[in-house]
């Protein structure tokens, strides 16, 4: 039992990461990578998100009527978006700014939804919380890795101090396009090492 | 020796031409060279600089991607060559020297080799090694110095003159075509780069519909919107001015990345001509010829696909 629960949280760092395998939630992952403190931010809301929402509705899944599942997920994964927005307005106002819009959007987020559907209407409580756990891992650090590839080259710094004098920044990869080939690059990479391990 | 290296078994036609991807392109490459000579001569050395390593780079990157990639490595085959002697030219003379670096390898690395190496790539190498170094370094990418000084002295090229709308006066048709003005390397010269196309449209390497169709377009929607009133607009001014003649010429009649039959080039060329006047006439940029043939090489396989031509005996 306990083994099975660990290779739930496992999976979703690395066989099975959503940004990188999944490919689910790339859209707030372009928008906030541009700093490693938004990615930071950004995956610890997504992550009590997907905690709070992946057990709610592994507890009341033989209550949902197939028909409405959706709705009824979006009410479920609503209510922890805005408790976390709440949060995050109160305890860090200058992290809710930086993020701006990306947080109410934590609620679309395919992560979350996709997790919802595909997961924890089908699998019990603990299952359904180490999953939870282990994407919201996956998603946090392929988040960080991505803000710290476009920070440090994009803007010339990591966490806001600047690393090496005169260097002159790559703008484009703090722009979304820049955003689009970092993480290409980063796909090919990691498909690559994939490839050899087989 | 064995028999099979002396029977040639091919089905027809039994034509043989000395053409070969290699030689076509180093045939361009030469057809470039007066532009680069006179780019030098008016720049000075600093032009040559950047032509160097814009040229090196390219080559470099090719054979490392593809000794990387353990592909073949293709280098003599002159396309890498040309990609970063298009690229120099595309840029200011006065660039610190990363930048041709830093822009010759993304057009090699992500303009083709990430597609597939020559051939496969969707979009102009050199011209998406210039739109990443136009959005990374800006500041260095829009200053330009003035031609004939060895001081360094910036100033404004002619279509930036006209963009703000101020102090085009100064400089006459003859200016414009000989190079005595601010610009890119290899695009100010406008009399040795037409030397350079005519050899090209000799020798029958390149065709006249995308140039043709381009600067008859841009010429015609200059002059139509050009001005205040219609009909009015200083049209030579456009065709003699920034990068359009280049593109026109060596850039936008690319083999990989334009259309492959006549009707298709023509619509190509019109395209370009319409983005290129649109973008100097009502967009942000001084400059449009770049975005212009990118664009279009992303329209390019769907005007293959409505221009395809009629298989003999199908309906």
């Amino acid at each position: 039992m306990k083994k099975q629960l660990l290779k739930e949280f496992i999976k979703g760092i690395v066989k099975e990461n959503p940004t990188f395998v999944l490919m689910l939630g790339l859209c707030p992952t372009l928008a906030v990578s541009t700093s490693l403190s938004n990615a930071v931010g950004m995956g610890i809301a997504a992550t009590f998100v997907l905690l709070g929402s992946n057990i709610i509705i592994a507890y009341i899944k033989d209550l949902i009527p197939e028909r409405v599942r959706i709705p009824c997920y979006i009410v479920v994964i609503a209510t922890f978006v805005t408790i976390t927005e709440m949060t995050m307005k109160a305890y860090s106002p200058a992290l809710d700014r930086a993020l701006g819009l990306y947080v109410p959007l934590i609620v679309v987020n395919c992560i979350v939804l996709g997790r919802a559907e595909a997961y924890a209407s089908k699998q019990n409580i603990f299952n359904s919380l180490m999953d939870a756990l282990g994407m919201g891992l996956g998603f946090t650090l392929a988040l960080i890795l991505i803000a710290g590839i476009r920070e440090a080259l994009g803007f010339g710094r990591l966490f806001n101090y600047l690393i090496v004098k005169g260097f002159e920044p790559v703008v484009m990869i703090g722009l979304p396009a820049g955003a689009l080939l970092v993480i290409g690059l980063l796909l090919g990479f990691f498909n690559l090492i994939g490839s050899y391990k087989e | 020796m064995k028999m099979p290296d002396k029977l040639l078994v091919s089905t027809s036609p039994h034509i043989y031409k000395k053409d070969s991807v290699g030689r076509i392109m180093w045939l361009v490459n030469l057809s470039l060279l007066p532009g680069g000579i006179a780019g030098v001569y008016i720049f000075g050395l600093d032009a040559l600089r950047v032509i160097v390593l814009g040229v090196v780079t390219a080559v470099l990157s090719e054979a490392l991607l593809q000794k990387l990639t353990k592909r073949k490595i293709s280098i003599l085959d002159g396309s890498a060559f040309l990609t970063g002697l298009l690229l120099a030219y595309n840029l200011p003379p006065n660039v610190p020297f990363w930048i041709p670096v830093a822009g010759s390898f993304f057009a090699i690395a992500i303009g083709k080799q990430v597609f597939g190496g020559l051939g496969q790539n969707i979009f102009n190498p050199a011209l998406a090694g210039r739109v990443f170094l136009m959005a990374s370094w800006p500041k260095y990418m829009t200053t330009f110095v003035l031609p004939f000084n060895c001081d360094g002295v910036t100033g404004a090229t002619p279509l930036a003159m006209l963009k703000e709308g101020k102090g085009i006066e100064a400089l006459s048709y003859l200016d414009l075509f000989l190079g005595r003005r601010g610009g890119c390397i290899g695009e100010v010269c406008i009399a040795v780069l037409l030397l350079g196309a005519a050899f090209l449209l000799i020798r029958g390497i390149i065709s006249w519909h995308i140039p043709v169709s381009y600067l008859a377009t841009a010429a015609i929607s200059t002059w139509v919107f050009g001005a205040q009133g219609f009909f009015s607009g200083d049209w030579l001014f456009h065709l003699l001015s920034g990068g359009l003649i280049l593109g026109a010429f060596f850039m936008a009649t690319d083999y990989v990345t334009s259309p492959l039959t006549k009707k298709g080039q023509l619509i190509f060329g019109v395209g370009c001509g319409l983005l290129t006047a649109i973008i100097r006439l009502w967009g942000g940029y001084p400059e449009g010829v770049s975005y212009a043939i990118l664009i279009m090489n992303a329209a390019t396989p769907i005007i293959d696909r409505y221009t395809k031509n009629r298989i003999y005996g199908a309906k």
